[in-house]
């Protein structure tokens, strides 16, 4: 089965453009990362850039619109994910709880659907 | 009952603990048993205490003390020591003292050695798939039975006689070097290859595919490409795998019949995997002065890979393939698929030319794919009655279910329509 661990940086939110983590922290999340590699579990990986620098589509009354960042209205951001391959969602969350992950972080575990479109 | 959060720290940690506990003892049924000691002791502890911050070095510290204590007071342990020449307490105090030291390279070196040692030649095929689903894969006794429909007693028992020969046949505890691996890894990639076929294309049985199987296979392989990521062949194999699985949900139809290559919808091919697995493939071609004969296998499906539509196969650079793969390592199934890549690129008289020469291999009686192929190349010609009788005798010949409705469906619908 396959999961996304999404990962959720408080304030993240409110980064400005170009918010870049702390080298040191970078280091350690790689180590993480060669971790989940090692064990063959590592489908995919990404980091994105602070919403600032996004854009929402929205679809109300079936009319796209679009709107600039930062979205004063977001609560909680998406910084990066894992995809990863486990054999159960208990394996999923050891994964998770082993991230090098700060106070201000959360990591939302999600099963991806098996067959896309079904 | 083992709780789902323990049994998934097991899955993740078990191999690590047994490689690392492997190193100190030499002999992998006993570390298997250290290994359930530490095991057991979580189930004691965990449930009342919780599972600990770094729940892996937890394991691993209680399984290298217990083989520590053993390595002092066994005298079995110690006499094969002393003809190895070591001294175990000497190798016990160097291990306390390194306990905290250690590095995760050493801990990959102890997997590398565990994977070299459950795959020795010394084993039977059969044997080294079981011990390196048992003690790489995390799998239990009772899924591997369940997934080479054995039974449980059947699998316990060739689990305990290869650990048995392992010992008997003092084979040691190591990674081999140099000209020596080359010829070893053949024999680790050939395990775990056979663990993913068995999982595509199930030889017996109902299910024409078990996810689960290739999903464990492709883990040991990218685990494996991880720790000996200078073997190009490695990453051939991880790549032929990667992108086989690509097609996994493209390959079975709503009733659970298998649909072949060609006729798949390409929209469901997973482009992930795909991707994974041309870079494999591109790692696999960078190292390798020659391509070996999973590289050249993982190139060819690579080229279904990248074809947008089925008429769009590169046929000829397939042909081409085939004939590289067949100058390396000759065989009548390598012949087979070439005669149907040569049919696609240069049309059905000249594959079945070859074809009819294959015939008569004796190596290919009893090997349903032939009188398949054939079947297909003479409908292909508008001779339907020949083609009708060749699915009709690849049917008695499978032992597939799903296969062998496919193969009577087609000879049933010929027979109805010649003109199909």
């Amino acid at each position: 089965m396959r999961f996304m661990m999404i990962m959720i940086p408080g304030g993240y939110e409110k980064a400005s453009p170009g918010t870049m983590p702390d080298p040191e922290r970078v280091a350690e999340m790689m180590k993480y990362n060669d971790e989940l590699r090692k064990a063959g579990v590592l489908l995919a990986l990404d980091g994105l850039h602070p919403p600032s620098t996004g854009v929402r589509v929205s679809f109300k009354g079936g009319m796209p619109a679009v709107k600039d960042g930062p979205f004063a209205e977001a609560k909680e951001v998406v910084g990066g994910y894992w995809l990863i391959q486990v054999k159960s969602k208990e394996e999923a969350v050891e994964w998770a709880k082993r991230c090098p992950a700060s106070d201000n972080e959360v990591i939302e575990v999600r099963q991806v659907h098996d067959f896309p479109g079904d | 009952m083992i709780s789902p959060a323990i049994e998934a720290v097991w899955r993740i940690e078990s191999a690590r603990v047994i490689a690392g506990v492997a190193r100190i003892v030499r002999d992998l049924g006993l570390a298997e048993d250290l290994a359930n000691d530490a095991l057991i002791a979580a189930l004691e502890q965990w449930p009342t205490e919780g599972i600990p911050r770094n729940p892996g070095a937890w394991l691993m510290a209680i399984a290298r003390r217990r083989a520590i204590d053993l390595l002092r007071w066994n005298k079995r342990t110690e006499r094969k020591h002393q003809e190895y020449g070591w001294n175990s307490s000497a190798i016990a105090e160097d291990y306390v003292a390194n306990l905290n030291s250690r590095m995760d390279d050493e801990i990959g070196d102890d997997l590398l050695r565990l994977i070299f040692t459950a795959c020795h030649p010394v084993l039977s095929t059969e044997a080294r798939v079981a011990l390196t689903l048992r003690l790489l894969g995390g799998l239990s006794t009772a899924e591997i039975a369940r997934a080479f429909l054995s039974s449980e007693p059947a699998i316990a028992q060739r689990i305990v006689r290869a650990k048995r020969t392992l010992a008997e046949a003092s084979v040691p505890f190591e990674a081999p070097r140099g000209l020596e691996l080359t010829a070893r890894l053949a024999s680790v990639l050939e395990v775990i290859y056979l663990i993913f076929n068995e999982g595509y294309t199930a030889a017996a049985g109902d299910d024409w595919l078990r996810p689960a199987l290739c999903d464990d296979a492709l883990r040991l392989g990218r685990i494996l490409a991880e720790l000996a990521s200078s073997e190009p062949e490695v990453h051939g194999l991880v790549a032929l795998m990667e992108i086989q699985s690509s097609r996994s949900r493209a390959r079975i139809g709503p009733s659970g019949e298998p649909i072949l290559l060609l006729e798949q919808n390409r929209g469901l091919w997973d482009q992930l995997l795909i991707r994974r697995g041309l870079a494999s493939l591109e790692r696999a071609e960078r190292l390798a002065a020659n391509r070996g004969p999973y590289t050249l296998q993982a190139a060819i499906a690579s080229c279904h890979a990248c074809a947008v539509t089925a008429d769009e196969t590169d046929w000829r650079r397939i042909v081409g393939l085939y004939a590289d793969l067949a100058a390396i390592s000759p065989s009548p199934v390598v012949d087979l698929n070439r005669a149907v890549a040569v049919s696609m690129a240069y049309g059905p008289s000249a594959g079945l030319e070859l074809i009819d020469q294959l015939c008569s291999d004796h190596r290919l009686i009893g090997y349903h794919l032939l009188p398949s192929v054939r079947g297909d190349l003479l409908a292909k010609l508008g001779r339907a009655n020949e083609a009708v009788s060749e699915f009709a005798r690849a049917a008695s010949m499978t032992r597939n279910t799903r296969e062998r409705d496919l193969l009577l469906d087609r000879a049933r619908r010929l027979s109805e329509s010649p003109r199909l």
